[in-house]
């Protein structure tokens, strides 16, 4: 491929509350078995994009482990390979990042010393199955300087946490906001960006001088009318996990038959960090409707419309419904759960009682001693 | 210490499950392979010099242990090796036997020059530290060290038997003894000194079908060495014949199996190829079962192990069976007591493990005990009715089924070496 990736993937927001305590959006698990950054990591891997610079800077703690090893995504070459880049310190730089556009800035020597001649630029908190170079042709054939791929949403509800993008009949950005309180379109920016290297190289100089950080605003929106900015449209599956109601409902639209098959049986893989767990176990008690269980996990009680990540207890008697349980939690006996997230590593009491509304999910967030119950 | 793992086995007790494969490539457990756990454990003892020797059937071991990354076996030196038997300028021939095979790659060994050489099989399934069966071969200055469990004394004579002094020498070692004398059974694992093994293995270079247990042992026991029996006392399942396979297969299942895969403690490593969760549908149901990464399931599954990718469709029912990866059975069917291996593809309305049980007529000794056993890749029509102790290999079409019924003890083998 004649591009290296950049996946943005230092972000926290708000909106995730206290799930993001603990971790960067990037790290969120997704889909039972996955993180979100496997999703844009499996994509380079899959449009043999060999170079890919991870961006972190707000706990990334749960990130780095997940990257521990470059292997899981084809990484692990002599030619290219995983690159994670955190803020430093440096003779003329103390700062960190502070916008995307500054943390690509404050990595020009990793752009500047690669002989690819463009960039692929994708934020860690998309699920998505994208083919870049076909991104890249559109980008080649539209002689763009850059290419944002866009998506319209049919969800209008979270509308104004996206970029807003109007485009000609040729499919050039004519007008672009970014965050508007009243949105004039549905088409949005996925944050998946193709540039030419040297543009962006040239770009970002610039940027730094004039101290300017965000790449929306600073450069797309401030370029739009300078630079020939294209959208792609991408028409399939996509969505943005950075908010408590859009996570809880992505994680969801897996028990869609056609949703899962997508991601979990058609080509291209999504891969992911092998965690050798043994097979799950159903042990008399166990009643599952419509529900993921992963690797891991020992169920004795009752488990609907809920998606439960890798090794999770359900004690006797439990009832669990529309949850969504993070990896490696103990659920003690005849305990009941609706509407609930419950963050990785919790220890639920016996006896306990979570209920969370409809459109309001409660996050559970109970750090009890695992050993001290029988 | 350097490993060598014998893993060029048929298994032919195995039956159609090992026509196409070699027993330590069997799935195993939902997830595993037999292969697995002797792999696991070397690198949970801290043995990461492996090489493996291969020999019947090997194209799925070689693709499974790849350059060993599950295990942690890729490594700048040391790691894992595949060790098939190769071509000389004279005496080209086959690993004849088990210590022949070892002979045939003592290049292999010299060129690690280890102290220890320790010599496993591939087809039990247990946990077990290999160092700490090398601390007791070092504390007793053995020359050899034979792991041993011990065994209930009226099952002694399957086995070769240790008979050991107070300091667990061994004095006397018997095959097979119609009148045990011990209940010291050899589990097929030693530790050599590898001076002493290399010694052993030249001067018996000659010997037709080079053995350690009929052969090697006897021999060191005769020059005087000093041969010890280290004790284990574990989990050990031997998964040699179908019966036994299914066995330790269903003991996984139990409330608190006595051989438990959920302790953070001696993971047991294997090469995933699915990674995304199993689907569980609104209508099935599931009683005591474990189930792999991937599988959908909508029907009914009572009592069973399922492999990763499995599809179980509405309205099936599943009971008391061994499903290995990727098979898909199709809707409305029954499947009893049945082994049913990787990727096949079992029709609609099918009932599998009917009629009344009749001994299998070609090899009773094989396929035994009611169970239906179909070999890798079959495809099986839809609406026919299979009985028991039978077994089937290949792409089978209606025509093989007279009236759509394969009575019970009958066999339908169209893939496959036949064993």
């Amino acid at each position: 491929m004649r591009a290296l990736g950049i996946i943005l993937a230092g972000g926290n927001s708000g909106r995730m509350q206290e799930l993001s305590d603990k971790r960067a959006i990037a790290a969120m698990p997704v889909g039972g078995s996955y993180r979100a950054i496997d999703f844009a990591l499996s994509n380079m891997s899959n449009s043999h994009v060999q170079k890919v610079a991870v961006l972190t800077q707000y706990n990334s703690r749960s990130l780095n482990e997940h990257l521990s090893s470059s292997k899981w995504w084809d990484f692990g070459r002599k030619q290219g390979g995983l690159f994670v880049f955190p803020p430093t310190i440096t003779n003329d730089n103390g700062f960190w990042y502070r916008g995307t556009a500054d943390a690509i800035a404050q990595n020009l020597t990793f752009l500047r010393n690669s002989h690819e001649p463009y960039v692929v630029i994708a934020s860690g908190d998309c699920v998505y199955k994208l083919d870049y170079n076909k991104v890249l042709e559109y980008h080649i054939e539209k002689k763009a300087d850059i290419t944002v791929v866009t998506k319209e949403v049919q969800d209008t509800e979270e509308l104004n946490r996206f970029g807003i993008v109007e485009t000609a009949e040729d499919n050039r950005i004519v007008n672009f906001q970014e965050k508007p309180l009243t949105p004039s379109g549905n088409m949005i920016s996925t944050g998946i960006y193709v540039i030419r290297r040297r543009q962006l190289i040239e770009l970002m100089e610039r940027a730094l001088q004039e101290e300017c950080f965000d790449f929306v605003k600073d450069i797309l929106i401030r370029y739009k009318d300078v630079k020939q900015i294209y959208a792609y449209k991408m028409d399939t599956y996509w969505r943005n996990i950075a908010s408590v109601n859009s996570y809880y409902r992505t994680n969801m639209d897996f028990l869609n038959k056609d949703i899962r098959n997508y991601f979990y049986k058609e080509y291209p893989d999504i891969y992911s960090k092998i965690d050798d767990l043994p097979p799950a176990k159903y042990n008399p008690g166990a009643v599952v409707k419509n529900s993921l269980i992963s690797s891991g996990c020992i169920i004795n009680g009752v488990v609907e419309n809920s998606v439960l990540f890798k090794k999770i207890f359900v004690g006797n008697n439990c009832t669990i419904k529309n949850c969504i349980i993070l990896n490696d939690v103990h659920i003690g006996d005849n305990t009941y759960l609706e509407n609930c997230i419950i963050e990785s590593r919790d220890t639920i009491r016996p006896n306990s009682r979570y209920v969370g509304e409809e459109g309001k999910v409660k996050i559970v967030v109970q750090k009890d001693d695992r050993y001290s119950f029988g | 210490m350097i490993a060598m793992l014998l893993a060029g086995g048929q298994g032919s007790r195995l039956g159609v499950l090992t026509s196409s494969i070699a027993k330590p490539a069997v799935a195993f457990g939902g997830k595993y392979r037999i292969i697995d756990f002797p792999l696991s454990n070397c690198i949970n003892s801290g043995v990461d010099t492996v090489g493996v020797l291969t020999q019947y059937q090997p194209l799925r071991l070689n693709t499974h242990i790849g350059i060993g990354i599950p295990w942690d076996l890729d490594r700048n030196v040391g790691g894992v090796s595949i060790l098939p038997p190769y071509e000389k300028s004279k005496n080209s021939e086959w690993y004849t036997g088990t210590a022949n095979a070892i002979y045939q790659n003592m290049k292999y060994m010299e060129y690690y020059n280890p102290e220890y050489v320790l010599i496993l099989g591939g087809d039990h399934i247990y946990k077990m530290d290999y160092e700490s069966m090398l601390d007791f071969h070092k504390q007793k200055k053995a020359d050899v060290t034979l792991a041993t469990i011990p065994v209930p004394i009226e099952e002694a004579s399957r086995f070769g038997v240790a008979i050991t002094d107070a300091d667990k020498r061994i004095l006397e070692f018997e095959e097979k003894p119609p009148q045990p004398r011990s209940n010291l059974a050899s589990m097929g694992i030693y530790i050599f000194t590898w001076k002493v093994l290399k010694e052993a293995l030249i001067t018996l270079s000659d010997q037709e079908g080079c053995d350690f247990g009929k052969h090697v042992i006897p021999y060191c026991h005769e020059k005087g060495n000093r041969i010890y029996a280290y004790e284990y006392n574990g989990y050990w399942k031997d998964v040699g014949t179908l019966q036994s396979y299914w066995e330790s297969n269903m003991e996984l299942i139990d409330l608190i199996p006595e051989f438990n895969l959920y302790e953070e403690f001696w993971k047991i490593y294997t090469k995933s190829e699915v990674i995304p969760p199993q689907y569980i549908s609104e209508h099935s149901v599931i009683e005591r079962a474990i189930i792999g990464e991937g599988a959908e399931i909508y029907g009914k599954v009572y009592n069973s192990v399922i492999g990763p990718g499995v599809v179980i469709s509405e309205n099936c029912v599943v009971r008391d069976s061994i499903i290995m990866k990727g098979t898909v059975i199709g809707e409305n069917s029954t499947v009893n007591k049945a082994i049913i291996a990787e990727n096949c593809y079992i029709g609609t309305n099918c009932e599998l493990g009917v009629f009344d049980e009749v001994p299998n007529s070609w090899r009773p000794d094989i396929y035994n005990n009611g169970m239906v056993t179909i070999g890798e890749n079959s495809i099986i029509p839809d609406r026919v009715k299979i009985g028991k102790n039978t077994a089937i290999s290949g792409g089978t079409t209606i025509d093989d089924y007279p009236r759509g019924v394969l009575a019970s003890g009958e066999n339908i083998i169209k893939a496959g070496d036949r064993v």
